[in-house]
This record gives structure tokens, C-alpha cells and sequence, in this order.
């Protein structure tokens, strides 16, 4: 049944995963014993378990293809069963409001620390759904993305330190900021796409944290700025306690209104203006679209949304540093959006859901959670490259009766 | 004497060192139907560039002036999508439809430039957005159905045929209300049927009161269709005349078939 081409190629792997984990999985170095233990029992499993994991890898493979080869035939049932719930309407609202009514009673059924779990993760939906209309729908990659956060944290922080402006003023304010450096960063960068644009958001999100480490008498560098109030409710007191909890349902809100938001967005003339940018901006323009309006749009819609997170982020923790917006947070970003599904709303929910509580409940593996989490990643990418939900568009539908008024 | 809708006068195209269009001239009337032939590499398709605004020419001057509003614009280094709002709309040699968008979502992207619903709009959704949308989905459907492509109208674009895609490039130009339609090789790739059906939807389009400046290298299909033809080579303009006028224009034979036709 299976090749010996097959087994051979396996072996390799096996091999190549053993050489590769052996510094971190066989050598144990004890420095206060001056000892170096060499633990080859390690690189057995290794070598064994990646040879097992690969046979099994490639099995699926040649199952899903050979599936794939039948569905050809039957062209409508190839759409996944997600995607078809997703179409209908009669399914999508019951689910959605189940949905918001588990998000509702969270905090009752489970922990405070359960809750601030949810919240971080929360807020992560959310600035995934923002990077989403600027990669997902628009098509420009964004790696600056934790640019506009950072710009939102510190317009709370700094606002609030030298004015005492309280959370609910600023909020707004500082979704405002991120959108207008939303609009700075996109002038440069109209005339790119692809790799160069890439690179030049990369350079802006390290430019705005370098400046937000070095310029002390403006950030405060490196130390960072402490003591930022958390939110206030009609100026009651709260205890800790009280304080996540509403912080958690400020979220929930904020996500609610997001959902909303970019949901009309998508669809309308402004959503479809977008999707037509992303396949042939040459075109777009040739049909009369203002290229410059329409990405300049994208870029401080998709910053307003960092920024407004950027707020409750300053406001949760109390403390904001440069540390919390290096480039690894845009790049967790963008892979909530790639994983999840570009352009897809439903996909980028799930995708921040288990990228940001995946390493939470992963601590029972402690040390190697993050090794189980990249391998996660790379097993998503190769196994489902649209993302865990690919994109359910409900393009415009004509419909009959529209026909019929039109014609008489 | 009718006014010229569209006046090019010395347009100049330079690539670096070399001359792509060497001072052309060319006009358009209300109501014609204009052929701009040529050999391959003659410069026509950067002339159309031009005149849409995705090249900036080197020199020379285009004007366009709108036959019911009178007003003249010179187009010289205009944004192309300026340029189409202006009234002038374009399709292209090598298809550039939006492929995974349906056909009615591509027509409804050449009803942008006519609509005005912004972020604001978009997120309430007021009366005013809802009864736009809603007229951009009638006008796009009636468009659909003067293409011929009603039937297709939720597929999506990349799974159309060949001359289908076409017809839908000239449906989204339609769109934009042009009263200018410059076609860019309309005819290429397809077969007797789907050419002769063309023919009858450029007369039909015409009619109605869109001018028409098509690149062709069909002659059959340019020689029927046009009251008048340009005929460029190497970047210059060679021969304008009615059809009978460039057919027995000894430049244009010689442009077409080489130098000695007699060896």
C-alpha cells in the first residue's frame, strides 16, 4: 500500500527533525555543575514521532485528493458545512445570538482570571478585524500594524497624565490619532504593493516604537508610564474584581460594535471598491475609482480600530512601555488574520480566540508550549491555507423581484 | 459641422529614448465609430494608455469635450480615474475583469464613479444609501441585460467564456456612462458567432448615443464597422480616411504587407 519512496522520504524528515531539535532536545548543559549531559533517548522520540507524524501527514494527503477528485463531480456539496451556515441566515442569527449570550454570562460561570483571559483575547478579535479591512478586504500587508496600538496606549496614557482626561473621553480620541497616522503612514506607501509595502510598514511600526523608547521627555522611554486609571462607571468605586469584570463587558461591547461595523462596511459600495482594489487596481481605476481615496480609507479605518484597542489596553493593564508593541504583536496579528481567513469575519474571530487562548491552556506542556504552538501553525498552513474559515462573502445576489419592478 | 467630442492634437509618448507615438493627431465626432489599426508594436495600445491617463504623454494635447454639457477638458496628466468620471471609459486587451467578484458585482464597480455612499453611509445604512444601492443593482441588471449576460448575472466572472468576459468588460465600461468608449482589441480571441454577435452589440451601443474608438485587427470586422480609420505605424500616424480611403492607401499596403509588393 505504501511506497517505499514514500518511507524513505519519511525518514528523512525523521532524520532532519532529529538533527534540528538536538541542540535543545538532546544537549543539557548544567552550568552550576560545569556538566554536559547528552540525553540521545530524546532524539529517539523525536526522530520516531516525526517519522509517524509525516506517514500520517501523507496519508491525509493522498485521502484528501483522492476525496477532492470525487467532489469534482458534485460541485455544490463541496461546500463545507461551515460555510453553508454561515450563508443562512436562519442559521447564522440563532448562532450569533447564542454566541453573545454565552460572551454575557461568561464572568458568572467562570473565574476573574478566567475572564481577564478572555478579555486580552477579546481584544485581540478585535484588532484582528481591523487588520482585516486593510489585509483581508483592501489586500495591502500591513506589518506595522502594532504602530497604530501603541499609538492609542499612549494617547490614554499621556492624555491622562498631563490633562487628566478620563477613558470614555479618550477613547474616541484615540481612535481618532491611530486613524490619522493611519492616513500619514499610507500617503508614502500609495504607490506600493506586495513585498515593498510590506517592508515600509515594517519600518514604520519600528519607528514609532524606537521613538516612543527614545524620546524620554515626551514617553517617558523605556520605563514607560505607570498609574493610568482603569475605566470609570459613572464615578463608582469598584474593586478589582468589579474592575475586570467591567473592563471584560467594555470589550464585549467594543466587539459587538466592531462585528457591526465592519460587517456594512464589507457590504457596500465602499467594501466592494476595496475587493476591486485587491484584484486589479489598474482596472479600478480605469472604472473610475480613486485609488489613493480609497487605500488612504482603508488604512485609517483599519488604524482606528488598533487605536480604540490601544485605549483599553493602557486602561487593563495601568502601564504602558515601548516592550508591548514590538513587531512580534503585529505578527501575531496578522496570523490571527491569515489563520482565521482573510476577509473573513468569522474566521478572524476564531482565529484570535485560539491564538490568544491556545498558549493560555497550553501551559499544562509548561516549557514546550511555544514549540507546540508554532507546530500548530505550520500544521494549519499546510493542511488548510485559506484560513480556519475561509471567506463566505455574500456577494450580491440578484434577485427576482427587483428584475420585475425594474422592467414595468 | 458637428464638435469634435474628442481632439488629440501632436501627442508624443517617449520611453526613454524611444519614440512609442510620434505626434498623432486624431478626433472623434458625436455618434462615430472610430478604428485605430496598425501592425503589432505600432503603438496603439499605448495610445489608448495615454489617452486614459495610465501614461502621462510626453507631449501634445487631448481634449475631451462633452457633447450635452459643453464642457472641454484637457486631460494631459489627468488621473485615469478622472478621466473616466469625465465621461470616457475603456476595456482592455488582455482581460482585466475582477475574477472572483460575480458579473453583477463587476458592473456594479463601474457604477462607482456615478454613486456617492461613503464610510458614514456605509455603517448606517440611511434611506438615501439603501435607495442608491438599490438603483446601482437596477442599472447594473438592465446593463447585464443589453450585454446579453442577464443569465450569468450571480456567476462568477473568472468561469465565463471568452467572448463572455468581453461583453462584461463592456458592460462595466457601459457602467460608468461613458459617451466615449475606447475598445482595445473587442474582437480578439473570438470565434465567427461571438465576433458577428459583437458587431451587433457595438452598433447597438453606438445608437444609443456612446462614440466608439476600437483597436482592431480584425479587418473585416473594423472595414464594416467604422466611418472612420486611423492607421498607425512605428508610433506615427500613416492614414486617416473612410474605410475605402485607407483600403487603397498604397502606405497603409505598404505598412501591412512589406515593402516590395510586387517581388
Amino acid at each position: 500500500m505504501f511506497p517505499v519512496k514514500e518511507l524513505k522520504r519519511s525518514l528523512l524528515i525523521s532524520v532532519w527533525f532529529a538533527f534540528l531539535t538536538f541542540p535543545i532536545m538532546v544537549i543539557k548543559v548544567d552550568p552550576i555543575e560545569r556538566i554536559v549531559s547528552y540525553r540521545w533517548h530524546n532524539m529517539f522520540f523525536i526522530a520516531f514521532g516525526s517519522f509517524v507524524i509525516s506517514i500520517l501527514a501523507k496519508v491525509y494527503m493522498v485521502r484528501s485528493e483522492r476525496r477532492a477528485g470525487r467532489k469534482k463531480v458534485k460541485k455544490d456539496i463541496a461546500e463545507p458545512f461551515i460555510q453553508r451556515i454561515l450563508r443562512e441566515p436562519r442559521f447564522l442569527y440563532p448562532l450569533s445570538i447564542a454566541a453573545l449570550v454565552f460572551a454575557i454570562a461568561f464572568p458568572s460561570v467562570f473565574s476573574t482570571y478566567q475572564t481577564n483571559i478572555m478579555t486580552t483575547a477579546l481584544m485581540y478579535v478585535v484588532l484582528g478585524l481591523g487588520l482585516n479591512i486593510v489585509v483581508g478586504v483592501a489586500g495591502l500587508l500591513d506589518l506595522g500594524y502594532v504602530a497604530f496600538y501603541a499609538v492609542g496606549a499612549y494617547s490614554y496614557a499621556l492624555l491622562n497624565l498631563h490633562f487628566n482626561l478620563g477613558f470614555w473621553t479618550v477613547l474616541p480620541i484615540g481612535g481618532m490619532l491611530a486613524a490619522f497616522f493611519g492616513v500619514l503612514l499610507g500617503f508614502p506607501v500609495l504607490r506600493l504593493r506586495g513585498d515593498y509595502l510590506a517592508i515600509v510598514t515594517l519600518g514604520f511600526g519600528e519607528i514609532i516604537r524606537l521613538i516612543l523608547e527614545n524620546w524620554n521627555d515626551f514617553s517617558h522611554g523605556p520605563s514607560g508610564i505607570a498609574n493610568i486609571p482603569r475605566p470609570g462607571l459613572f464615578g463608582m468605586e469598584m474593586s478589582f474584581d468589579a474592575g475586570i469584570i467591567y473592563m471584560y463587558y467594555v470589550i464585549v461591547a467594543l466587539v459587538v460594535f466592531t462585528i457591526f461595523v465592519v460587517n456594512r462596511l464589507q457590504n457596500s459600495r465602499l467594501g466592494r471598491a476595496w475587493l476591486a482594489l485587491r484584484e486589479d487596481e489598474i482596472a479600478c481605476q480605469a472604472m473610475g475609482i480613486d485609488k489613493t481615496k480609497t487605500k488612504l480609507i482603508a488604512f485609517s479605518l483599519g488604524a482606528f480600530w488598533a487605536g480604540l484597542v490601544g485605549v483599553i489596553f493602557a486602561a487593563k493593564t495601568t502601564f504602558v512601555n515601548p516592550a508591548s508593541f514590538t513587531f512580534l504583536e503585529s505578527a501575531i496579528i496578522l496570523s490571527i488574520v491569515v489563520l482565521g481567513g482573510m476577509g473573513s469575519i468569522v474566521g478572524v474571530i476564531f482565529g484570535a480566540l485560539i491564538l490568544i487562548l491556545m498558549p493560555e491552556y497550553l501551559r499544562a506542556l509548561s516549557e514546550y508550549r511555544m514549540l507546540a504552538f508554532g507546530g500548530i501553525l505550520v500544521v494549519m498552513m499546510v493542511f488548510k491555507p485559506d484560513g480556519i474559515i475561509s471567506n463566505v462573502r455574500r456577494s450580491y445576489q440578484f434577485k427576482k423581484h427587483i428584475s420585475t419592478r425594474g422592467a414595468e | 459641422m458637428k464638435k469634435k467630442i474628442l481632439d488629440v492634437q501632436g501627442l508624443s509618448k517617449n520611453f526613454g529614448g524611444i519614440k512609442a507615438i510620434d505626434s498623432v493627431d486624431l478626433d472623434i465626432l458625436p455618434g462615430e465609430i472610430v478604428a485605430l489599426i496598425g501592425p503589432n508594436g505600432a503603438g496603439k495600445t499605448t495610445f489608448f494608455n495615454c489617452l486614459t491617463g495610465i501614461y502621462a504623454p510626453t507631449g501634445g494635447d487631448i481634449v475631451l469635450h462633452h457633447p450635452e454639457t459643453g464642457v472641454r477638458t484637457r486631460l494631459n496628466g489627468m488621473k485615469p480615474n478622472k478621466i473616466t468620471e469625465k465621461g470616457m471609459a475603456r476595456t482592455f486587451q488582455n482581460i482585466r475583469l475582477f475574477p472572483t467578484m460575480s458579473v453583477l458585482e463587476n458592473v456594479m464597480i463601474g457604477r462607482h464613479c456615478r454613486t456617492k455612499a461613503f464610510v458614514l453611509g456605509a455603517i448606517f445604512r440611511n434611506p438615501a444609501t439603501r435607495r442608491e444601492e438599490k438603483e446601482i443593482i437596477e442599472v447594473s441588471y438592465d446593463i447585464l441585460k443589453k450585454v446579453g449576460l442577464h443569465k450569468l448575472v450571480n456567476e462568477e466572472a473568472r468561469n465565463l467564456s471568452y467572448g463572455a468576459q468581453r461583453r462584461l468588460e463592456i458592460g462595466r465600461a457601459l457602467a460608468t456612462e461613458p459617451f466615449l468608449l475606447l475598445l482595445d482589441e473587442p474582437a480578439a480571441g473570438m470565434n465567427p458567432n461571438e465576433t458577428e454577435a459583437l458587431v451587433a452589440l457595438i452598433r447597438k451601443i453606438c445608437r444609443e448615443g456612446h462614440s466608439i474608438l476600437l483597436i482592431e485587427h480584425d479587418m473585416k470586422l473594423v472595414m464594416s464597422l467604422s466611418d472612420r480609420i486611423f492607421v498607425m505605424d512605428y508610433g506615427k500616424k500613416i492614414a486617416e480616411g473612410t474605410p475605402e480611403e485607407v483600403r487603397s492607401n498604397p502606405a497603409v499596403i505598404k505598412a501591412y504587407l512589406g515593402e516590395d509588393v510586387d517581388a
